[in-house]
Formats: C-alpha cells, structure tokens, sequence
C-alpha cells in the first residue's frame, strides 16, 4: 500500500514529452509484455468473477444473493464496515493531528507502532483475539461468568476488523498534514479562533481529499477482510459470516454460483472503490498543486 | 514509554520554529488518545501473543516449531513468497517502466487496475484463481491440456496466488522513482555515446534498485502472511502444499492455542525483521533520491 498515493500525488509534475531514446521495437514488446502480464493476473481473474456469478443466468444470480444466509452476511459485514472505519478514522485524524503538527521524543517509534498490524499476517490478527477472549484466554472465565460473548460472535468480528484496518487513515493524513505544515492553522489560532473552530474550518478542508481517500481504503478491507475475521468468527449460518465468509462457506459446498454471486458483489465493491481512489488520487494532485502554486 | 512520548513537545516546536510560544492547541489530546487506542487495540492484543508463549515450555516450544511438518510449511510459504515476490519485480519493473514512460491507449485504466489486489478482498482473489487454474478452468484447460503442469492445487498454484496479491506492491514503489528520475542524466548518457541498454543499466538501474528492492520486501513481506488467496488454490496438503497461516488455524481447531501461538510468534519474528529491513531500505532510497 505505501508507495501508491505518493505515487499518484507526484503525476502531472513531469515536464512534457521528453525524448525516448530505446528502439521503437524495445517499447512494443515491453508495452505488449506488461500488458499481457496484467491481463493474466488482474483483468482475467476480474471478467472470470462475473462470469462465473452469471454463468447460469439473471434469475440464479438474484436468487443466491437474496438468500437470507446471504442477506445476514451483507448487514454484518455492513454492520463491521460501519462501526469499525469511524473509530478508525477518529483515531486517524488524532494519530496525524499529534504527529504532524508538533515535535515530541519517541515519534519514529510511534509511527512505527501505528504500521504494525499491516506487517501481522491476518490468521494471527485472528490468534491475538482469541487468546484474549476465548475460554482459554486472559479474560474468557471472566467474561463466561457474565455471559458476554466476544468470541465467535459480533463484538469479536468487530475488534479483528478493527485491528487489520487500524493503519489505513491515519498513513495516508499523516504524510499529507506533515507536507501541509501548520502555518494555517497557527494563523487562524492566533486571530483568536477556537482549536476546534480552526480544526473544523481551516484543516479539515484541507485534508478532505486524503481523508476520503484513507476511508475508502479502510472500508475497502474492512469488508473484505477474510483470514482475521475467520478465526473469530466461528462460521455460524447466518448470524457470525461475513460476505468473505459466506463466500468461503457456498465455495466448499461446491455451490460455485452462489459463491461467486456473493463474490461479485465485493468485487463490485472492489472496482468502485478503485474508481473512487481514482478520482480521489487526482483531487489531491490538484490541491497539492495548488499548494505548490500559493507558497511560490 | 509514554514517559518517553509525553514532555518536549513545545521546547522543540519552538527550537524549530523560532516561535516565541506554543500557538497549536490539542497536543496532549491528541497524543493522549492515539497513545490509548494503540495501546488497548494493537499493542495489549499483540503482546498477548508473546505472554502466551512465556507459559510454554522451550522445548515443548522448540518441538512444536520445528516438526516435519511446520518446517514443510516455512519452506512452501517462504520459498512460493520469494518466488512470488521476484516474478513481481521482474514485470512490476517493466509495468512501472512502461506506465511512466510511454503513451498507449487504455493507459489511465490499466494504472488504475493496478491496485486491484488491494482492493479485491482475498478470498475472492482465492477462488477466482482457482476457478481459472483448475483443470477445467480458462486457463487451467490451456496449461494442463497444453503443456501438461497442473497449477491448482500444487505449490505452483500457491506461487500464483501470492504473485496476484503482491503485484501492486513493486509498480506503486517503483513508479514515483521512475517520475522523479532526471531524464537529462539519460540524454547526457546517451549524447556521451551510450546505447540504450547501457543508459539503462548504468544510469536508470542504480536509480531504481532501491525501489525495487524495497517493492520486493513489502511483496514478500505481505505473501509470508497471507491466508485468503491461498487456502482455494493450495490444496492445502500436509508436507507439500499446506502454508504456515494455515497450519496456525489448524492447530487453533484443534484447540492446540499454544501451538497456534508458537507459530505465531515465530511468524511475528519474522515479520518485525522484514518490517526493520523495509525500514532500512527505505531510509536508503530516500538517501539515494536525495530526499
């Protein structure tokens, strides 16, 4: 995930039409080589998904997704997507706000800190909540005791999707405000704004676009997230899968249309989210522009 | 550690600023805040992976990550996820390179498309591929009719998969290289009497080897762990193609947790040295890049 905003940040810099200097022929057949490598890995696998989803027609699709097995799969991983990227977003803007706008000892590590569930594979994101909550772990009796149930249940799904998408806003704003300095906002301060008034009307205007695009990252795995949530799911039909689970669950019982019906939907999930990043990616180059433009 | 966060927040500010106070509200909030979430949601979670491994003993520890079968595990998912990794380098290069440098219809799509495996939640990726690659599949039918391998289900199948999820990770670090880059060095090059290949390898090659190395770590890095993509695919035969991720879900079926956690504390090792030499690697391209 690193380079890609920043990568997107930088086009539309370049100085025009420089001068190629390889053979006409070298271009083609690296050109036909990169394409033919993406259309094997990216554009095949994307047209086979809708293909298998409507394989066996209109009326097949509709009837595998309004299933009610896969009706609760669609409200739960809803439900995860809509309590998990506001708290993560929270965080986010908080984690940037502390980091960009002061100096303080121990902020590498901290930064550091913040990149680590992306380096955790998901099944131990999983592991991690289960030695914690389940009838084995630190607070399984106690929670036994008064009948709470995290493990194998919501609150469960909640906290690993919680955990795998902890980095995704606060990576993107973080870069963005350290680039944006704070000259903005100590001005506004100064002229006798209120911090909330001067977040709320100078900087968040400012990182609106970097904002969007860490949520639609972050949504975009919360409801796609499989590995972490299936160890603490406990695959109970219609009250514990999410849609990656469901999937998982019609693919074995060599249901394959219904699998890929519900598949087909986080792929239209998938290609919406990266249109919208698209669309995002080429705000921020604009504003960054701006920017560039103003302190000049 | 939040000792070591806490104070010195204003007396730097002001050293590097030169201004006379503290104008920015919300230090302490913020901070304070970011400091509770990290610690109750990833690192009290993350550390109860290590307490837990605490209450092993060596040797049990010792035998449970050592046996036949995880060692069979370490060898798939770490030899398919360098091979993965290097397939990636090899033509996430020449995507990165013919993205930046060269005009072709369709271009703005394809770069879009790029990022596909991050957004494509990996049990679809999964049985996609395994749907594609089976025996019957679009382009199974081909590989195993035609030339005879089978991909589904054997470790070629794992490689598949991990070079799927691991593609964006060299375009998107090589690609703003390749931007930044001084085309001029390269016409210099080549008005000094290089060719092409020797533009390339000397001027263009030492520029970009720092992003491709780090676009193969994070590859790599991101493959050692995956799970999703995989499980359809694999086959998931002990001894030949059963991944470690897996291995670990296996033993927490069995309710073996402490031999769950030992393989994970061996995979978290190894992840936190992957992720120091990223880390490293990057620090190196920014000094390379002069930034």
């Amino acid at each position: 995930m690193s380079g890609a905003p920043v990568a997107n940040v930088r086009r539309g810099e370049l100085p025009s039409a420089p001068q190629i200097l390889e053979p006409r022929w070298v271009r083609n057949v690296l050109i036909a080589i990169a394409l033919l490598f993406l259309t094997l890995f990216l554009f095949v696998p994307l047209v086979s998904v809708f293909y298998e989803a409507l394989k066996k027609g209109w009326d097949a699709y509709a009837a595998a997704i309004v299933e009610d097995d896969a009706i609760s799969a669609i409200k739960l991983t809803l439900i995860t997507a809509v309590i998990a990227v506001p708290l993560n977003l929270v965080f986010g803007v908080a984690a940037s706000w502390c980091i960009a706008k002061f100096e303080f000892r121990g902020k590498s590590v901290l930064l550091t800190l913040i990149d680590l569930p992306f380096s955790v594979s998901p099944v131990i994101s999983g592991l991690i909540y289960v030695l914690l909550f389940g009838a084995q772990g630190w607070f399984g009796p106690w929670l036994q005791e008064h009948d709470i149930k995290i493990l194998f249940a919501v609150p469960g799904i909640v906290l690993a999707t919680i955990f795998v998408t902890f980095p995704f806003v606060a990576r993107e704003l973080i870069p963005l405000m350290q680039a944006q300095g704070s000259e903005e906002e100590e001005a506004a301060i100064v002229l006798g704004a209120s911090g909330w008034d001067t977040f709320r009307r100078v900087t968040l205007p400012n990182i609106k676009w970097g904002l969007l695009y860490g949520v639609i990252l972050c949504n975009a795995r919360a409801m796609g997230e499989f590995g972490a949530v299936s160890v603490v799911s406990g695959h109970i039909r219609g009250e514990t899968n999410t849609m990656p689970l469901q999937v998982e669950i019609l693919y074995n019982e060599y249901n394959f249309t219904a699998a890929f019906a519900v598949a087909s939907l986080l792929a239209l999930l998938a290609l919406v989210t990266l249109v919208v990043k698209t669309f995002i990616a080429w705000r921020l180059n604009e504003s960054i522009a701006d920017d560039v433009r103003i302190s000049e | 550690m939040s000792a070591v966060l806490a104070a010195s927040g204003p007396t730097a500010a002001v050293a590097k600023r030169g201004a006379p106070f503290r104008v920015m509200p919300g230090f302490r909030l913020s901070l304070g805040f970011t400091i509770f979430y990290l610690t109750l949601i990833v690192l009290i979670p993350l550390s109860a992976v290590f307490l837990k491994t605490a209450t092993v003993s060596w040797e049990q520890f010792w035998n449970t990550v050592t046996s036949a079968r995880v060692v069979a595990s370490y060898k798939l998912t770490f030899g398919a996820s360098l091979l993965g990794a290097f397939i990636n380098v090899v033509f996430g290069g020449i995507v990165a390179w013919v993205l930046v440098r060269y005009e072709f219809p369709g271009k703005r799509i394809v770069d879009a498309l790029v990022d596909l495996p991050f957004a494509l939640p990996t049990a679809v990726a999964g049985i996609t591929l395994t749907a594609l690659y089976s025996a019957n599949g679009w382009l199974g039918r081909f590989i195993e009719g035609v030339l005879g391998i089978k991909v589904a289900f054997t470790p070629l199948g794992v490689i598949i998969a991990l070079t799927f999820i691991g593609l964006p990770f060299v375009v998107r670090t090589v690609q703003p290289v390749l931007e930044d880059a001084e085309r001029e060095l390269e016409e210099a090059a080549a008005s000094l009497g290089a060719n092409a290949w020797q533009t390339f390898s000397r001027v263009v090659f030492p520029t970009i080897l720092p992003s491709l190395m780090t676009g193969f770590a994070l590859a790599f890095a991101r493959a050692t762990g995956e799970y999703g993509s995989v499980i359809f695919i694999a086959g998931n035969m002990p001894m030949v193609s059963e991944i470690t991720p897996l291995f670990i879900i296996t033993k927490l079926e069995q309710y073996d947790y402490a031999g769950a956690t030992s393989i994970a504390v061996v995979m978290l090792v190894v992840s936190f040295i992957l992720l120091l030499t990223i880390n490293l690697l990057q620090a190196w391209a920014r000094g390379k890049s002069g930034k």
